[in-house]
């Protein structure tokens, strides 16, 4: 059973929190809480992802969160809620990277890897089945873990957004203030990135000990 | 058609998204069915997709819920006592200038809540039959290849997996979606 209450992003869902808003608007605050309660999960992925430290992920996503309520009135309902409010939390927790400098190393890094032309692969193992019970094991979600935080800034944000909380291309792109297109060509390496990095491990028998060996990371 | 491994590598992405035209589908179906290494490259990055969908990836830490409703539940009242602050000064204002408008004070009245999300999506057919998870988050189509978790799978209605929280999965679930907008 999936955890908490999940975004329903429908039309039914926008009329329903279309409904919240102009109950907090007309001063029923408590309404807010609501409205917020189905997007906890993507709005703490967003920070994280930026931020990757949990105590400043949670306190991003507390600030980005009073931020909306205190701007509510400012929302227009041509938007979409929930992207209005993962494109707050994703701006501040932008501002705090800058405060901490911490995009400095970041850009350089980006700016070393061109965002733009073909991602040639660079490992053909043959990884056709994903066993059910993989995820099971903690080591391997470690791995998952520890390849994931290699990839740039620019690529771990698409890729969490689209591939782990499940937002649209649009609505990616939208959250992030970038390009469909840049979206579409972030995810391609990202993925092929992670693909790179964990088939070799992961391809094999599950049931050995897999272990990435040192400087195998080819970017 | 006849396509590249090279332009298998640039489009799998949109591919495995169900985003290319079906004239390049069908070309890299069939150039991947012939090619080794390009069948490994579409393999492998569906399994990424497929493993990082999984909701144990990313957890959330325990309490962050609790916590941000409380600090939200401090700044509503906190707002909400410089509006009843507000109000009292007004309240005495209008009491000493003749004490109308003491009414607006029913303003403080906190109706009650009204019911959570339980509703169809109207996107995806109620009546759908699709196939859960218990530890997914996402439901699909049967023999949907990002299912997760294949031994422990559920065969509900659309509208019974909504109700219970289930998001639809946005490739094998993409015609009904984008009809939708």
């Amino acid at each position: 059973m999936p955890i908490g209450v999940e975004p329903l992003d429908n039309p039914a869902q926008q009329n329903y929190e279309q409904g919240l808003i102009q109950r907090i608007r007309d001063g029923e605050h408590e309404a807010f809480s609501q409205l917020i309660r189905p997007y906890e999960r993507r709005l703490y992925a967003a920070a994280y992802v930026i931020l990757r430290n949990e105590t400043d992920a949670e306190d991003c996503v507390q600030e980005a969160v009073l931020k909306a309520f205190k701007y509510i009135r400012q929302f227009r309902a041509e938007a979409k809620f929930s992207t209005w409010l993962i494109q707050i939390t994703v701006n501040e927790a932008r501002m705090r990277r800058r405060k901490e400098h911490a995009d400095i190393m970041e850009s350089i890094e980006n700016n070393n890897k061109g965002e733009e032309g073909t991602y040639t692969p660079r490992d053909f193992a043959d990884w056709r089945e994903i066993p059910s019970e993989a995820l099971e094991r903690q080591e391997v979600r470690e791995k998952l873990g520890e390849a994931l935080r290699s990839l740039g800034q620019i690529y771990r944000e698409v890729f969490v957004l689209r591939d782990m909380e499940q937002l649209s291309i649009e609505e990616t792109a939208k959250a992030l203030g970038i390009s469909t297109a840049s979206v579409k060509t972030r995810l391609l390496r990202a993925r092929l990135m992670l693909r790179d990095l964990l088939a070799p491990g992961l391809g094999g028998s599950w049931s050995s000990r897999i272990s990435f060996a040192k400087g195998a990371k080819p970017w | 058609m006849v396509i590249k491994c090279e332009e298998v590598w640039r489009e799998v992405s949109n591919y495995l998204d169900g985003d290319v035209e079906p004239g390049l589908r069908l070309a890299i179906e069939a150039h991947v069915r012939e090619c080794k290494q390009c069948a490994a490259v579409v393999d492998g990055t569906r399994n990424i997709i497929q493993l990082y969908e999984d909701e144990r990836m990313l957890e959330v830490p325990v309490g962050f819920s609790r916590r941000l409703h409380q600090r939200l539940d401090a700044n509503i009242s906190t707002s909400r006592r410089g509006f009843l602050g507000w109000m009292v000064a007004a309240a005495t204002s209008a009491l000493v200038l003749g004490g109308f408008e003491l009414a607006r004070s029913s303003a403080l009245t906190i109706p009650a809540l009204r019911s959570q999300l339980a509703q169809t999506s109207g996107r995806v057919p109620a009546d759908m039959v699709v196939i859960v998870s218990d530890r997914g988050r996402i439901f699909h189509v049967a023999g949907c290849p990002f299912t997760h978790d294949k031994s422990h799978l559920r065969t509900i209605l659309a509208r019974e997996a909504e109700r219970e929280g289930y998001a639809p999965c946005v490739r094998c679930m993409k015609k009904y979606l984008d009809a939708a907008g």
